[in-house]
């Protein structure tokens, strides 16, 4: 592990814990478009050049800035006055504390992981693509019905439900 | 240390952030972004186990996690239209404030 791969992680995780404790959403939403960044530069040096890039397109350019719509539309810019953690934040801690500990002793002490670096894979684009186009063609279509299904369900959720209220009075 | 173990550790404490992150903050949005980092999590964990595990010209974890990007996209979209028609509803995105189906 390179002094930059460990500089890169520091960087993304810093980022998620802010993103996750500060009190104003909108910084919130800024700290967790720099941990996706950093997430796709750890996939880059992971040699998953693909995936770092779609990170990148579909994490910081799409999700987070929904998620900054999201808050705006909801009106949840300003910092609250009271407290932003729920009741039970203590036993959340608590859980989430529990769960590190218990995975990374089982990372630590796995016998099923090799002991040695196999040599860089090669994920060009070129092979990604016959890829999807032979092997993995059943998984892209059905991910595209799942796209399509969710946006049109997006939209049905998040439409003005005003129609049923303006035909009654249509009707009165 | 090997360098499996390093980016598993990195994705286990990534895990243990987003988790802490959705069971604790009272604001719906955040449990969201609780969601997609435990979500990262995850995919980090299969990246680095396609990287370093024995057949990766098979190209299988990478392929997951291309399409559990797309999941993610598809799951964001939902649960932020899910949030905004909350908000219309009852005029407050605070989890504590929405428990009619609290037992």
């Amino acid at each position: 592990m390179s002094i930059f791969f460990i500089l890169t992680a520091i960087v993304t995780l810093f980022a998620a814990a802010s993103a996750m404790s500060l009190r104003n959403l909108v910084h919130c939403a800024l700290a967790l478009a720099v941990s996706f960044t950093g997430i796709a530069a750890l996939y880059l040096q992971l040699d998953a050049q693909f995936v770092g890039f779609a990170e990148i397109l579909v994490y910081v350019g799409a999700i987070a800035i929904l998620i900054v719509f999201a808050i705006l539309l909801t009106r949840s810019g300003e910092a609250p006055e009271n407290s932003v953690l729920t009741s039970g934040w203590m036993a959340g801690i608590a859980i989430s504390a529990m769960v590190f500990t218990l995975l990374g002793w089982a990372v630590l002490n796995s016998s099923a992981i090799p002991k040695e670096n196999p040599p860089a894979p090669v994920a060009t684009v070129k092979n990604v693509g016959d890829a999807l186009m032979t092997k993995f063609v059943l998984p892209l279509e059905i991910i595209g019905l799942v796209l399509t299904a969710a946006m049109i369900g997006a939209v049905i959720i998040a439409l003005k439900e005003s129609s049923k209220s303006e035909t009654a009075g249509r009707e009165s | 240390m090997t360098a499996l173990q390093g980016c598993l550790l990195i994705s286990a404490l990534l895990f243990a952030i987003g988790f802490a992150g959705a069971v604790t903050r009272r604001h719906a949005i955040l449990v969201l972004i609780g969601i997609e980092l435990m979500l990262n999590a995850a995919n980090l964990n299969f990246i680095a186990f396609w990287r370093f595990g024995p057949h990766p010209e098979a190209l299988t974890g990478f392929m997951f996690v291309l399409f559990s990007m797309a999941l993610a996209g598809a799951e964001a979209a939902v649960g932020l239209a899910l949030v905004i028609a909350i908000y219309r509803h009852k005029k407050t995105s605070n989890l504590d404030e929405v428990k009619e189906l609290k037992g």
